[in-house]
């Protein structure tokens, strides 16, 4: 017996039990027939043919018309098919696709993920989270010599334009050579990089310094980046973390300014994209001064555990649905 | 039977005779009522095609016997502009007589084979079949 026979003696039986008793539990049986004609890929041409033979075979007598009136109906039901099986195609076609971008977002994850590295002087906690499939932000820490180095970039722009922009930024910082560390020229370098790449209609904000342990001083700059904050422990204060500088690939000649900070025990450098502070609750965007709060609030625990804390309450605050790619990076000197 | 039939499409009512021509062979030829009802709306929509399209053309119905499978083939010629990109007409949701699901890949879909052939300001030529099961 084909499944199709199989369908069809299934069908004559609910609708001869129907017509019979007319019960709700037939009819329910037939709803969840339904189901099974949709999982075999049933057409609804198919199921008013299948109706039809059925009626035959219990109705020998039917009248001409009645039967008539069925040939009618099955020829308006071509129409349904038609939309049915594009609708089966499309959705194919989609599924395809789906499972492309979930290839080219674990690539992505697998080319730019940047291990946060051992350092003994600090503490540092990391959270980059995509709001859709593939990260538009970017994070990186590069140790040279005693020194480390971190980056944090924002395409302006999501999805899968911004995450390919992004694997283009990585490896132009990859290939700068080491003594351009010095994060305002690395900045200008890779300026001239994404201002000869990028479409004009695409920008990169960035932010980059180096700590250097010996002198614990954070040198850095920014490219239009969003500030981050600094801790200043003796003082039990929050400041701005400001470095003013051209987002990345407006002009050519662009240069940026050397900003640098003394670092003392148990001080922090906070370090943000803008999903960070345009998480948008019901009551608008939130403010800066609740992103220093929440950090406050959990600042006594290893970074890694007040990123990651951040983040749950931020995320929880927009009903766990983020509007932007979230990255926080927390570095506390240790010693 | 085994000649070639064919209706000339140049308005509206001809779209019908050409599908009482395909529903009356796809009988002869034994096909069932399901199959009937897909023929002739493929058959309508290649019709449609040729008097939207290319103003005028013929839709040719033969009945086919290979090595004793049998089947049913449209094929619709008209000497209208051609189709300029195939690959996009064989496109889901691209349509632009607004009709949905319908267009060449419902044809595709209705038939069991399909193959089209255009040349610009030449002409173009769709043929499809139905094998009986």
């Amino acid at each position: 017996m084909t499944a199709k026979d199989a369908l069809m003696e299934r069908y004559q039986d609910l609708l001869s039990v129907y017509l019979k008793a007319k019960t709700e539990t037939t009819l329910y049986k037939g709803q969840q027939f339904s189901r099974k004609l949709l999982e075999q890929q049933i057409s609804p041409e198919d199921l008013v043919s299948l109706h039809i033979q059925v009626m035959d075979q219990l109705f020998p007598d039917m009248s001409e018309e009645m039967r008539d009136s069925f040939d009618f109906l099955l020829e308006s039901m071509i129409g349904y098919g038609f939309a049915y099986r594009e609708h089966q195609s499309l959705r194919d076609k989609q599924q395809q696709l789906e499972s492309e971008i979930e290839v080219a977002a674990s690539m992505q994850q697998t080319l730019l993920l940047s291990d946060v590295p051992g350092f003994d002087q600090l503490d540092i906690g990391v959270v980059s989270v995509p709001a859709k499939k593939m990260n538009g932000d970017y994070y990186n820490f590069v140790k040279s010599g005693n020194s480390l180095s971190v980056a944090v970039a924002d395409i302006i722009g999501k999805g899968i334009p911004a995450a390919l922009c992004m694997s283009m930024i990585k490896y132009a910082m990859d290939s700068l050579p080491e003594e351009q560390m010095k994060p305002h020229l690395l900045l200008e370098n890779l300026n001239r990089v994404v201002e000869q790449n990028v479409h004009s209609n695409m920008f990169i904000t960035m932010f980059h310094g180096v700590y250097e342990p010996e002198s614990h001083k954070f040198y850095y700059a920014g490219a239009g980046h969003e500030p981050g904050f600094f801790y200043h422990a003796k003082e039990d204060e929050f400041h701005d973390l400001i470095a003013k500088g051209l987002v990345l690939g407006v002009s050519r000649t662009t240069t940026y300014h050397p900003y640098e900070k003394m670092i003392e025990v148990g001080d922090m450098v906070i370090l943000l994209s803008d999903g960070v502070t345009e998480c948008r609750t019901s009551k608008g965007f939130i403010e800066r001064e609740e992103v220093v709060a929440l950090i406050r609030k959990y600042m006594d625990l290893p970074s890694q555990k007040i990123v990651e804390n951040v983040f749950q309450e931020l995320d929880r605050l927009q009903g766990f649905e983020l509007r932007d790619d979230f990255t926080l990076i927390i570095l506390k000197r240790l010693v | 039977m085994d000649i070639q039939s064919c209706v000339e499409v140049r308005n509206e009512w001809d779209i019908v005779s050409a599908r009482q021509l395909g529903r009356n062979m796809a009988k002869e030829l034994g096909f069932g009522s399901v199959d009937q009802a897909r023929i002739t709306t493929a058959i309508s929509e290649l019709a449609r095609n040729i008097y939207l399209y290319a103003g005028r053309g013929k839709i040719c119905i033969e009945p086919i016997d290979q090595l004793g499978r049998k089947g049913l083939r449209i094929v619709a010629l008209d000497n209208g502009p051609g189709i300029r990109e195939i690959r996009k007409v064989m496109e889901d949701g691209y349509t632009t007589s607004g009709g949905l699901g319908a267009g060449l890949p419902g044809v595709k879909r209705l038939m069991d084979e399909f193959s089209i052939e255009s040349t610009v300001d030449v002409g173009t030529e769709i043929s499809a079949t139905k094998w009986l099961r």
